[in-house]
């Protein structure tokens, strides 16, 4: 699963971070790095971006460079 | 007495801007526009028997990144001579900041670390042990919550004990044997070797060649490690970080979180998110354009009152009639024209922005636009650098630099004059309310403002449409990457809040308006005084231009005075009126009756009103923001399209309007 593919609310674990190598370290500075949780707090009016809560703040991402991350869904 | 020079370094949105401002408040060099730094503001604070000169360096995530601001910082701390980095870390997340006082260490060799909002970490139920942090850190820790001005003076104390100790050594695992390889080909002693060589095996071209000019190098390092280096540096610094915050945080639970995402969720709500922003953005305009009217007429009537005295002050001095009549219709009435039109809605607009701005609701406009944006292959920071262009373009222009790509920034630059400046505010009420609402009309003043808000969203239209275009001509590329960090709500110091934007916004602008209107002033009073065979140059001007404002839907008058407006949109009215009431110096529009009857004789329709309005908004920037654009871009092409890009949709619009009402006649 990719983080573009959450749901409002759901939360899940980085595993990897893949993509063009300037994101990829932005991505980085921001924590999303693997094994760090991220929920899906926000979604936009037009779906896209949408925000995560990672380490305390809420980042938000579009659609096309959250595909670049790969999560695995927590289960509750 | 002791002199320390001091570089603050930070995350964005932790309050570094406000520790600056409030430290350096008497001393400021330069205001902080765009409500972020990008370039390096200077300011000084004395404090005991110290002077303090603290650089503010752009907010950042990381010294490791590639951006614009990231760089600076970077380059700043290295290669500049500064005696202590002050780290500013916000105490809500403390990961980001600590991660970058680890990187700083790395670079700079007199760390102080300062935790900022701690009120609201207070509120949050965090609480962090400063003891530990401090010797696991090893160096010194201070508490502050800048907004209330506490802990500042401790800051400033710790500032002057702090002694440079060692660079910090981070243990990079698996990179530790490459480093260590480069590290033994590098003949350095002002730098840090270990940085030095981890720069190199990020393999950063910047700084290899820098290294190279420096001689630090002779020729490139080969470097043996084959894995994705910033992924390692970044797990390594994510994992020292946590060590070091390991035991140092407590939190007890409470509702402030809940409470901020009950309200993101609603102003960004797929039903909601879209009309309460505009409703937001249409309440500022609305309060801007009746709350100037009074003002603006007070101030008029004070600066007409001292017209007089101004020239019997001038005929005491024995100056020669033309120059006493140069200096007090030319000048000065030009002069206190611009400020009485232009300040007072400066004054209501940059402080109810700049409220928005420090609350937080600007960037969660950008999070709701993105998706409009990047369909045109822009960024949605747009939208705020589009707000900031409603007051000032130049601002809009310098505010551009939040926009991390350079094909998003120069497009957000070139479309930045579609939205209408204050500047044009009053003559676009002016007309609007006599040929659109009618005068004395009950709730005109909502009519107008709404009129207005439409004018607006045609901007928006050309300026999506435009950005759209561009980047499928002259900026062809990709959309970029794009991240928007949406800072938790906090309610400004409306004091504060006055005072910064007041000064800061304002007075710039006041201040700009006064270097133009005297040329102009200048300008004006020769054209329409000189006289050429009985004749003031001025009606020469007018006769050659008519053929042109006619194939336009206007007239030769209307097309002068919008060339000479050029330096600044508030005196293209006036400008107008003294031609048309054949008078030689800036006329009048305070009577709206009066001010339709003219027009009316000079032939104005309905048409011609539309025209005007539209060749207004859309002919060229003004010459203040031409300049700042000249200066952001450091390209005479970008600034060359940014007169020709609104030149042509003003002149196509205008034909366009032309063509319409010759149908329907």
């Amino acid at each position: 699963m990719s983080l573009d593919q959450m749901k409002l609310d759901e939360s899940a674990m980085i595993l990897k971070v893949d993509g063009e190598s300037s994101m990829k370290r932005r991505l980085f500075d921001l924590g999303f790095l693997p094994g760090v949780f991220v929920i899906c707090v926000l979604i936009s009016p037009f779906h896209d971006p949408k925000a995560y809560l990672i380490n305390g703040s809420v980042i938000a991402l579009r659609a096309c460079d959250a595909k670049e991350i790969e999560v695995l869904y927590e289960k509750d | 007495m002791k002199k320390i020079k001091v570089a603050l370094v930070g995350t964005p949105n932790v309050g570094k801007s406000t520790i600056y401002n409030t430290l350096t408040r008497n001393h400021e060099h330069t205001g902080n526009w765009s409500g972020k730094t990008v370039g390096i503001t200077k300011g000084d604070c004395e404090y005991l028997d110290t002077c303090y000169t603290f650089y503010d360096l752009p907010g950042t995530y990381s010294l490791i990144s590639k951006s614009k601001e990231e760089m600076v910082a970077t380059d700043f701390i290295v290669f500049e001579d500064f005696d202590v980095a002050v780290v500013v870390c916000d105490a809500t997340s403390l990961n980001k900041g600590i991660s970058l006082v680890l990187q700083t260490k790395e670079i700079c060799k007199n760390v102080v670390v300062c935790i900022n909002l701690m009120d609201e970490a207070k509120k949050k139920g965090i609480s962090i042990n400063q003891h530990l942090l401090e010797e696991r850190l090893g160096c010194p820790v201070v508490f502050t919550s800048a907004r209330d001005k506490e802990g500042l003076k401790e800051l400033l104390e710790a500032i002057k004990l702090s002694e440079p100790s060692g660079y910090l050594a981070i243990d990079y695992g698996v990179l530790n044997e490459p480093l260590k390889e480069i590290e033994q080909k590098i003949t350095t002693t002002k730098y840090h070797a270990r940085w030095v060589a981890l720069k190199i095996l990020e393999n950063n071209p910047y700084y290899i060649s820098k290294f190279q000019e420096l001689g630090i190098i002779q020729e490139r390092p080969k470097c043996s490690f084959s894995g994705d280096v910033h992924l390692e540096i970044a797990l390594k610094l994510s994992f020292e970080t946590q060590m070091i915050l390991k035991g140092v945080i407590r939190r007890s639970k409470n509702s402030c979180e809940e409470k901020r995402r009950k309200i993101d969720q609603i102003l960004t709500s797929k039903i909601w998110g879209i009309p309460i922003m505009l409703g937001m953005l249409f309440l500022v305009f609305y309060l801007t354009i009746v709350g100037a009217n009074y003002p603006s007429s007070w101030l008029f009537s004070f600066f007409s009152l001292l017209e007089e005295p101004f020239s019997n002050f001038l005929a005491f001095l024995h100056l020669p009639p033309f120059l006493i009549d140069l200096l007090v219709n030319g000048v000065y009435k030009t002069l206190y024209w611009v400020v009485s039109v232009m300040m007072p809605p400066m004054l209501i607009f940059f402080p109810l922005f700049t409220f928005l701005e420090d609350l937080g609701v600007l960037p969660r406009i950008a999070f709701n636009m993105d998706r409009i944006f990047s369909k045109c292959q822009a960024c949605g920071k747009q939208a705020l650098t589009m707000c900031m262009g409603i007051g000032c373009n130049a601002v809009g222009v310098t505010g551009a630099r939040i926009i991390d790509s350079r094909r998003e920034r120069l497009i957000a630059i070139l479309t930045n004059i579609f939205m209408p400046c204050n500047g044009k505010f009053p003559s676009l009420i002016a007309i609007i309310t006599i040929f659109f609402v009618g005068l004395n009309k009950v709730y005109g003043s909502v009519f107008c403002a709404l009129i207005l808000t439409g004018f607006i969203f045609l901007g928006i239209i050309l300026t999506f449409l435009i950005s759209f275009i561009l980047s499928k001509t002259i900026l062809k590329g990709e959309p970029s990457s794009f991240t928007l960090e949406l800072p938790p709500y906090r309610m400004p110091k409306i004091l504060d809040t006055i005072i910064y934007s007041v000064k800061n916004r304002a007075i710039f602008v006041l201040g700009r308006a006064v270097k133009v209107a005297i040329p102009a002033g200048v300008l004006i009073w020769v054209i329409a005084n000189v006289m050429i065979k009985g004749l003031p140059i001025l009606t020469y001007l007018t006769n050659f231009l008519e053929p042109i404002g006619r194939f336009l839907g206007l007239d030769g008058v209307i097309i002068l005075a919008l060339l000479l407006g050029f330096p600044a949109n508030e005196i293209v009215f006036p400008i107008m009126l003294m031609c048309y009431l054949n008078t030689n110096t800036l006329t009048d529009m305070d009577n709206l009756v009066f001010l339709k009857d003219i027009l009316m004789q000079n032939g104005w329709t309905i048409q011609t009103a539309i025209c005007f309005l539209l060749l207004f908004l859309y002919r060229f920037p003004c010459s203040t923001t031409l300049l700042t654009i000249h200066k952001e871009t450091g390209s005479k092409f970008y600034t060359f399209l940014s007169v020709v890009i609104p030149l042509c949709v003003g002149i196509i619009l205008c034909l366009l309007v032309r063509l319409l009402f010759s149908f329907t006649l």
